[in-house]
């Protein structure tokens, strides 16, 4: 196998095609990730950040363009389908977990991601105490709570849950959409932890949607920075040439003065010829 | 006690009905008026077939197989064509009515002279227990074909309510649960959605079905028009069900399905026997079903205590 886990190739979508509203939101974006890297996405609002995710999860079918994981062309392969390799973190704490559904019964479908379910038992003793121990090894008293709905858990716990969910069978491709915007300090600490060891501990290749400079600096190998649907800024091996939040935020500025250079470029050229 | 033996069995054989209503309100948050076609295709099918002289256990399985497939459209109408699932149940329901008048070749078709369950768990009974043709239960008599029906009834919806337990805590019917719960979190754990919904379907309007034809033999007639207001007749069994036995977890919800059909029928003969019009039945069941969605929510706005976290 080669090194890269996921290929690009001039992926495009646009929302509102062929109208007025038209946005592309992906402009012939090229990107490959090295296998066992953590990327993070940086990006303005309506940048393209969250169509980059929602095309490599499945759940925007893209215009144009081909996404290869480990070799394979999966572009026209459905969501479900996409889910036994590629595993995923929502922002929403309550999106990644059944709320109605317990604890271990939650758990036990993220074991099932990459098999055949069929008429075996969920839950047998065997089954539970493993997930019993898999559970107490987040350290937050969760192996407790196993028969407990997990609705009625806070959604810093729901959101670690869904990080162990979308790790304990080893994904290909872990997908992380700004999993931590929703939680108070201290829960996207501990869930930024609990990440962090997660994607050390199973060497997972990593693509994480963030508007945290602080996150994407101190997780990062790469860092890419998005705007109008294609990749900025791509920069790498941020960790070893200690890329720090200031560096990103002069980058965003930079962005800013070439909109408006732009713009003033448009006006212009609108009144030369209008 | 000829009636309570009555209201006994007709409330196990509408609990099957519950239990199918269970599996799309509770588990997919839908109201799937498909329920109402399938119940009478269910009593179509085996009426068509008994008196043409097949025997009582194939003509009821077909009709499981016709409801299941009758949901099974409905399934594909919401998944494939986005249809809403109230339109998809109508529109299937809406057709059924046709299918189930052809199946049966006319509005009305007497079972009198069939070999339905109900002679069957007679013969079965005096073979083997001996049970005499009739029986003294508290001073009243009552048919020995009447007990054995009971029998039956009671074991077949037990049966079918432990089944469905099973089933739902099986891998598959939990990645079921999961894709009516959330959905979107259940095609991340890589769960066919759309396949759950039809599958789901499938498995509703088979026990509604299966509901119909049992009801069908048991009156010893089939209707076109036994499958109207099945699914509002199911939902006053599950929700009375949820009153007396709770909703805490999926245990009681299955048996409160079960329980409350039985209920709702003591219920319903009792009133009869004291005076309802029976021609009110419907009406009084739809005031039922209305008044237990909405009155805790008028009882939180007059500032009573309700349990927490209920949703109509």
């Amino acid at each position: 196998m080669s090194s890269v886990a996921l290929r690009l190739e001039a992926v495009s979508h646009a929302f509102h095609a062929g109208t007025l509203n038209e946005v592309r939101a992906l402009d012939a974006v090229e990107l490959e990730l090295e296998r066992g890297t953590f990327t993070a996405v940086l990006g303005t609002n309506g940048s393209g950040k969250s169509s980059l995710l929602n095309a490599i999860a499945g759940s925007l079918a893209v215009a144009e363009g081909h996404i290869l994981l480990d070799g394979r062309e999966i572009t026209h392969w459905p969501e479900a389908r996409r889910a036994r390799l590629i595993s995923r973190v929502f922002q929403n704490p309550f999106t990644g977990t059944a709320a109605e559904l317990t604890v271990a019964e939650n758990l036990a479908l993220a074991e099932g991601r990459n098999g055949r379910r069929w008429l075996r038992r969920t839950l047998d003793r065997e089954r539970r105490a493993a997930l019993e121990n898999t559970v107490a090894e987040l350290g937050m008293g969760l192996e407790d709570r196993l028969d407990s709905p997990i609705g009625v858990l806070s959604g810093g716990q729901r959101q670690a849950l869904t990080v162990l969910m979308a790790t304990m069978v080893r994904p290909s491709l872990l997908l992380l959409d700004e999993h931590t915007a929703a939680l108070d300090p201290r829960s996207a600490e501990q869930v930024i932890r609990l990440t962090h060891r997660a994607v050390t501990a199973g060497n997972l290749t990593t693509l994480m949607v963030t508007h945290s400079l602080t996150e994407a600096v101190r997780l990062g190998d790469r860092v890419l920075v998005m705007h109008r649907g294609r990749v900025a800024y791509d920069l790498r091996e941020t960790r070893r040439r200690r890329v720090r939040e200031h560096d990103l935020l002069q980058l965003f500025d930079q962005l800013r003065w070439a909109d408006r250079l732009d713009e003033s470029a448009a006006e212009m050229l609108r009144r030369a010829y209008l | 006690m000829n009636l309570l033996v009555g209201a006994l069995t007709i409330g196990l054989i509408l609990a099957l009905l519950g239990l199918g209503v269970f599996v799309t309100y509770r588990i997919y948050r839908t109201l799937d008026l498909t329920a109402d076609g399938a119940f009478g295709l269910g009593a179509a099918v085996a009426a068509a077939l008994l008196v043409r002289g097949f025997p009582a256990l194939l003509a009821t399985g077909l009709a499981i197989v016709a409801g299941m497939l009758a949901g099974a459209l409905t399934g594909v109408l919401t998944t494939r064509l986005r249809v809403s699932p109230l339109l998809a149940g109508v529109l299937t329901s809406t057709s059924l009515y046709s299918v189930s008048l052809f199946v049966m070749g006319s509005g009305n078709v007497s079972l009198v002279s069939a070999d339905g369950f109900v002679s069957v768990a007679e013969r079965l009974a005096h073979r083997w227990f001996g049970l005499p043709e009739s029986v003294t239960l508290f001073g009243a008599i009552v048919g020995g074909g009447s007990i054995a029906s009971l029998g039956l009834m009671l074991l077949l919806a037990v049966a079918t309510a432990l089944l469905l337990a099973l089933f739902l805590n099986t891998e598959i019917g939990t990645a079921m649960r999961a894709a009516g719960n959330n959905p979107q979190m259940a095609r991340a754990l890589a769960i066919d959605v759309n396949g759950m919904v039809v599958l789901g379907l499938c498995l509703a309007n088979g026990l509604v079905a299966l509901s119909g034809a049992l009801m069908a033999q048991y009156e010893g007639f089939a209707n076109i028009q036994m499958g109207i207001g099945a699914l509002v007749t199911g939902l006053a069994n599950l929700l009375l069900g949820e009153a007396l036995l709770g909703r805490r977890t999926l245990g009681r919800l299955i048996a409160g399905a079960v329980v409350g059909a039985v209920a709702f029928r003591l219920v319903v003969g009792a009133a009869i026997r004291a005076g309802l019009d029976p021609n009110a039945l419907k009406l009084v069941t739809a005031a039922l079903v209305l008044g237990v969605l909405v009155l805790p929510r008028l009882l939180r706005r007059s500032g009573l205590p309700t349990e927490a976290g209920e949703r109509v």
